[in-house]
Order: structure tokens, then C-alpha cells, then sequence
């Protein structure tokens, strides 16, 4: 594993979980079921700054609190302030976007099983700031948004010919229905890896020997 | 909803679909991340395939009276609508229960515990457990006791059934010259999307 950026400008500890510690296709961390709103781009942007919100806000207040929370229970206190986050993000959307709640259906709340938010607070900020720790959890799950996007913006066009809700192609365009089903996601996954390692090939074994759940 | 007397055949209906048609790894993308990082051997992924269809099926029962005694609008212990707290009180309740479970493993039953109890821990953040328990409360589902309960064995089956072929096939793939860039990750992933294109062909069997 990368050992995260301990000192040095803010700003790579920033942008660091977008390229160099990518969770997704650095750390093969996270691939979870955000997956399944990446059939259009919208849903995909609200999923990724929910979940920017999230991991910053998880990382900010455990770094905050992490002198107070005792060392055996610190993964229940870590569960605790990641759902209560999560519940004050899900009755913000169902509060002001309703359409879109619905649209997400139970994936707000499975963000709280993200590894990534619990890699991010466990493996960065039970031993860095908060100011830093904030940083380093919106990187993180910046870069993680940045890959859904990517996904999405190659499956919503061929998928159903539009790209956030706006016809891209001309009349008669013939979807690939595939790429809007579940193996369109994997399928794309799948190549956007293979693609981004062959451009920058990975200093280390492509695979860890082991990866949190 | 279907008539009384059709009660075995909407459970068998609710097992297949959680089994085949929305199988819950391949359908709804739950559980990846364990699907992927233990997938490496027929051992282990069975291993923890098991630890997951228990602990599903336990917290399921035991978040659905919680939900329906608790939590929904005109529950029976004041009625007061406290649904906001699902996500809370469903974590602390799978976590609680893996904790518990690995105690008790430990204690009385060590044999058990060092073939699948060491994956236990790893089952708190499963998102195959959470969202299990998110999906049978879906209002438009309509689920009873019996309906969850079976919803959620199926759905524990099916992540075992799938981490296992997924394991199966990367077992005979070892010996294979991939292309550098594409090992790992990347050929996993896209396994996983053939995999779910085979599942596909069971949709219009039977749906949920």
C-alpha cells in the first residue's frame, strides 16, 4: 500500500487520492455499489459529492476526535459519526431532491459500507489533523468520483444515446443495451483499468496481497 | 401481490430471483470489494461466502422486527416515526452481531472459528449485509417475516455462489499469459462482467 503524503503542501495531499493513491485503480479499494448509478452521468455526480462529503466530513471529525476515542472501540465510534453523516446527506436529498433520493434508492445508505470512508479515517486520520485529514478524505474521494464519471460518461452515451439527460447522437442511433445492464459497468471497469495501468504502469504488483474488505 | 394459497410458491419465486435473476453481486454491484480482494482461492471465498449467508440471514430477521417493532410509522412501541435512524441502527446492529457471533465462535466452537470466523471481522463492512437489509424494507416490496427471511438467504447464496465461480475460474486462469496491465483488477472486473452477462439470461424466469 502507498504510504499516504505525511508532510509537504497541502494541495498534494489534495490531489494524491486522485492520481498517485487512486483508490479505485491504485489501491483496488472501494469498488463497491456505487457502481450501480453509473448507467447516467447525473446520479454518478450527485453519488460522488455525496460521498465527498462524506469521507471529508468523517475524516475531519474523527481526526478531530481521535486523542478522545479509546483504541478497542474506535471502529464502532468510526461506524457511528460515518452513519450519522450519512442520514443528515440522505434527508438533505430526500428533503430538497426527491426525484433523485428516489432515483438512488438504497445506495445513499450503502455509502456508509464504502471502504473507502472507513480506509480513509482508519488509515489516515486516527493519526494526522483535521485540516489534513479533511483534504486527504475529499482526494480520495474525489479520485473515486472521478473514475464513476468516467464510467458513466462512456455508458450513458452508448448505453441510451444521451449524455446527462441531452440526445448526443443523431435519429435512429442504436443503443448497446448491454452497457445500461449491470455487465456494462464490470465491462467498462474493466477496461478503464486496463487502459489507465498500461499508460502508467503501477511501481508495485499489480495486486496486493491483501485488501480491506 | 398474489393470492394466500400461493404462499410457497411467492417464497420460491423470492429465493430464485434473489439467487439468479437479481443476484446481488452481479446485479446490484453489492459486496465487490471482497468479491475481488478474496476471490484468489476456492478456500477462502467459500469460507467467506459462508460467514456472509449466515450473518445476512441472522441480521436480517433481526433488523426487520427491529424495523417494523421500532422504527416504521405506526410501530407497535409508541408508533412514532423514527425511519431517519434505519442506517444508524442497522449498522450498529450487524456490528454488534459479528462482534458477538466471533465471541461466542471463539469460545466455544475454536475449530469453526479458525476455518471462517477469522473472516468475520471483514463482514461488518460488507455491503452485501447492509444492503440486504436496506433492499427487503423497499416499501414497494411489500415483504412479511417469512418473505425477508427468504429474500435474505437467497441473497447470501448468491453472493456464495458467485464468489465461488469467480474463484473457480481465476483458479484456472493462474497458469495464463495475461497482458501486464490487465492482470489483477483488471481481468477480474472483467470476468465479473461476463459473469453477469450469464446471469443475465436467467431474466423473464422469474422476477421480484
Amino acid at each position: 500500500m502507498n504510504a499516504p503524503q505525511q508532510s509537504g503542501p497541502w494541495v498534494s495531499t489534495l490531489t494524491a487520492g486522485i492520481t498517485r493513491d487512486n483508490p479505485i485503480l491504485v489501491q483496488v479499494l472501494g469498488i463497491c455499489s456505487a457502481l450501480a448509478v453509473t448507467n447516467a452521468v447525473r446520479p454518478t455526480l450527485v453519488m460522488g459529492l455525496a460521498l465527498i462529503v462524506v469521507t471529508g466530513g468523517s475524516s475531519l471529525v474523527i481526526s478531530a476526535l481521535r486523542n478522545t476515542i479509546p483504541h478497542r472501540v474506535r471502529l464502532m465510534v468510526q461506524m457511528l459519526v460515518i452513519s450519522v453523516l450519512v442520514i443528515v446527506v440522505h434527508l438533505l436529498l430526500r428533503a430538497h431532491w426527491y426525484a433523485m433520493s428516489e432515483r438512488l434508492g438504497p445506495y445513499v445508505g450503502l455509502i456508509i459500507t464504502n471502504c473507502i470512508v472507513l480506509g480513509r479515517s482508519e488509515g489516515y486520520a486516527l493519526q494526522h489533523g483535521p485540516w489534513r485529514s479533511c483534504l486527504d478524505g475529499i482526494g480520495a474521494a474525489a479520485g473515486y468520483a472521478a473514475v464513476l464519471l468516467v464510467i458513466a460518461m462512456v455508458r450513458e452515451p452508448l448505453g441510451s444515446g444521451t449524455l446527462a439527460g441531452v440526445a448526443v447522437f443523431p435519429e435512429g442511433f442504436q443503443s448497446a443495451l448491454l452497457l445500461s445492464a449491470a455487465p456494462g459497468a464490470f465491462l467498462t471497469l474493466g477496461v478503464v483499468v486496463w487502459i489507465v495501468r498500461a499508460i502508467w504502469p503501477p511501481a508495485e504488483p499489480t495486486e496486493h496481497p491483501e485488501a480491506l474488505p | 401481490m398474489m393470492p394466500e394459497s400461493s404462499e410457497a410458491s411467492r417464497l420460491a419465486v423470492i429465493f430464485l430471483a434473489s439467487l439468479l435473476t437479481n443476484n446481488i453481486v452481479l446485479s446490484n454491484f453489492l459486496g465487490m470489494c471482497s468479491f475481488i480482494a478474496l476471490s484468489r482461492s476456492m478456500k477462502t471465498a467459500f469460507g467467506m461466502g459462508l460467514a456472509v449467508v449466515f450473518v445476512t440471514f441472522c441480521t436480517a430477521v433481526l433488523n426487520y422486527l427491529i424495523y417494523y417493532g421500532l422504527l416504521a410509522p405506526g410501530n407497535p412501541c409508541g408508533g412514532a416515526d423514527l425511519t431517519y435512524l434505519t442506517f444508524l441502527v442497522f449498522i450498529l446492529v450487524i456490528a454488534g452481531f459479528v462482534q458477538l457471533v466471533e465471541m461466542l465462535l471463539e469460545r466455544f466452537l475454536p475449530g469453526l472459528y479458525f476455518s471462517f470466523g477469522i473472516f468475520l471481522p471483514l463482514i461488518t463492512v460488507n455491503c452485501v449485509i447492509l444492503g440486504t437489509n436496506l433492499l427487503m424494507i423497499e416499501p414497494d416490496r411489500h415483504f412479511g417475516l417469512g418473505d425477508a427471511a427468504v429474500y435474505a438467504l437467497g441473497s447470501g447464496l448468491g453472493y456464495l455462489v458467485a464468489i465461488c465461480l469467480l474463484a473457480g475460474i481465476r483458479t484456472r486462469l493462474q497458469p495464463a499469459d495475461v497482458p501486464r496491465p490487465l492482470r489483477g483488477l483488471g481481468l477480474t472486473v472483467i470476468i465479473t462482467g461476463l459473469l453477469a452477462m450469464a446471469f443475465m439470461g436467467f431474466t423473464g424466469m422469474v422476477d421480484l
